[in-house]
């Protein structure tokens, strides 16, 4: 099921907040888009939305910033495959360990090759000035689950 | 007298050293650069756990043999323990514990910030505590007074991206190769800082945070409008980068007047144009600049042997069962700051 939602960068927050705020262990929600397109921002609202008070510090260099209670309700691994150059290099980072208890929020999934997982929720944000368009293909596995309509 | 072996995998890196607390180096290396005439520049990062394995026993070997001594001479290991990525993390600190348990010596586990705030006085016997610190990385920009080993206080951080990873995403976005910082750096030369208008974020805010996705985001609309040269919009954006720097360094000057020197560290610390105008602005606040050299500024093992040096002296030890932490603030209590970016 794909969806579409325009929003302007001022609804960022409420946007990832209300994606965050029905995340269940075991999701993966993938995030595309260009540079300064706003994926980092959807990525801090929905960590803001499971509880996450301090910062939530870009995870281009580090790759992956993991987030465990309590400072959040639901485990969550926020994961940019920006540096990633080799799938090999994927299998290490043993992120489907997380998917135990947690949700994986993963910016530059296109990097995954291969490997992706197939019912993730990926999202897609285009646009430039303050406009933005998020087109999201929502999994079956989701059901009714998906708050943006 | 005490050695120490410094171990560090917590990103791109794979590196070890020997430094004793008399401040002699007696040998370090960092994995792939050896091979500095290599097809990539003999630096190419890695950071699969695997080639952490695969790298790391090799170089612990060959600094204990570039120094002549043997693990038996050593009188701590020290392993940074975090912040970084878990599976680099692990190899690092694992490793520590087994070559301390196996020699029988001491483990330390050092925080990698840590490495980066103390490193400044393995270069400077000069530098007393306190002192204010410009840690600015491909992965952390903050400014923290060093007060004392194992005693900070972070004054300020990016409340988004590195400045770090704004010249990365800038060469990126301008076509310009990797690491970004050099390339940046060596075409913003041919350049007008003032071509391209841009946004300096926080800058004039009395919050003394750093904010730099919004100025990675105004180089992307000024990169697509096709109005300007990518010479122009290199040495724009770094204008504005040290713009940004020394506001928010003056601020902590200013709120720091016990401060003893100003210090920067961290792999941006490399580019000439940040380099020079902290200089002036330390001379401004009439404080000594000091810089330590450009390679123990990037990630390597002998800021963690130095770290582990100073922790040494002053009784810090940790027990084996110590955890890898992939997130490990130096300052637990410092005040959070807002998670989002600034819009520019």
């Amino acid at each position: 099921m794909s969806q579409r939602y325009d929003y302007t960068l001022a609804e960022a927050d409420r946007i990832g907040a209300a994606i965050g705020a029905v995340l269940l262990p075991g999701d993966v929600v993938l995030l595309s888009g260009d540079l300064g397109a706003g994926k980092t921002t959807l990525a801090r609202a929905m960590l803001k939305a499971r509880g996450l008070v301090g910062e939530a510090p870009s995870p281009t260099f580090a790759i992956v910033q993991p987030y465990a209670p309590p400072e959040v309700e639901l485990p969550i691994a926020h994961v940019d495959l920006y540096r990633i150059e080799d799938e090999g290099e994927l299998i290490e980072l043993g992120l489907d360990e997380y998917l135990y208890d947690g949700a994986l929020l993963i910016e530059w999934p296109e990097r995954l090759g291969a490997q992706g997982w197939p019912g993730a929720l990926s999202i897609t944000i285009s646009g430039s000035g303050d406009a933005r368009v998020l087109t999201a293909d929502v999994p079956t596995s989701w059901g009714s689950r998906w708050p943006l309509r | 007298m005490t050695l120490i072996l410094g171990l560090e995998s917590s990103c791109d890196e794979t590196a070890a050293a020997l430094v004793d607390s008399d401040r002699r180096i007696l040998a370090h290396r960092v994995a792939g650069q050896e091979a500095e005439h290599g097809p990539f520049g003999g630096v190419v990062p890695e950071i699969a756990a695997r080639a952490h394995v695969d790298r790391l026993a090799p170089i612990v070997a060959g600094v204990l043999g570039d120094a002549g001594v043997s693990l038996a001479d050593v009188d701590a290991i020290a392993a940074t323990a975090g912040p970084g990525l878990i599976g680099g993390v692990m190899v690092g600190l694992v490793t520590g514990k087994a070559l301390a348990h196996a020699a029988g010596k001491p483990l330390i586990a050092v925080n990698h910030l840590e490495g980066h705030a103390l490193s400044p006085r393995l270069a400077d016997p000069d530098l007393k505590f306190p002192y204010l610190l410009l840690l600015v990385s491909g992965g952390h920009c903050q400014l923290l007074l060093v007060k004392g080993v194992g005693d900070y206080r972070r004054l300020a951080t990016t409340i988004d991206d590195a400045a770090g990873e704004a010249f990365d995403k800038t060469a990126k976005l301008l076509g310009l190769g990797y690491p970004g910082g050099p390339a940046v750096e060596r075409i913003a030369r041919e350049g007008n800082p003032h071509a391209v208008p841009l946004p300096r974020p926080l800058v004039g805010s009395a919050e003394p945070h750093f904010s730099f996705a919004g100025l990675k985001s105004a180089v992307a609309r000024a990169a697509a409008s096709g109005a300007h040269s990518v010479a122009d919009l290199a040495a724009s954006f770094q204008q504005a980068v040290v713009d940004c720097l020394v506001d928010r360094s003056r601020i902590a000057l200013t709120a720091c007047p016990g401060a003893t020197a100003f210090v920067v560290a961290g792999g941006v610390a490399a580019n000439g144009a940040i380099r020079t105008a902290l200089t002036d602005l330390a001379a401004r606040f009439d404080r000594p600049f000091v810089a330590p050299p450009l390679w123990l500024c990037t990630d390597n093992g002998a800021m963690i042997a130095w770290a582990g040096a100073e922790r040494f002296a002053a009784g810090l030890f940790d027990d084996l069962s110590v955890a890898a932490r992939p997130r490990w603030p130096l300052d637990p209590a410092a005040e959070t700051v807002r998670g989002a970016g600034v819009k520019a």
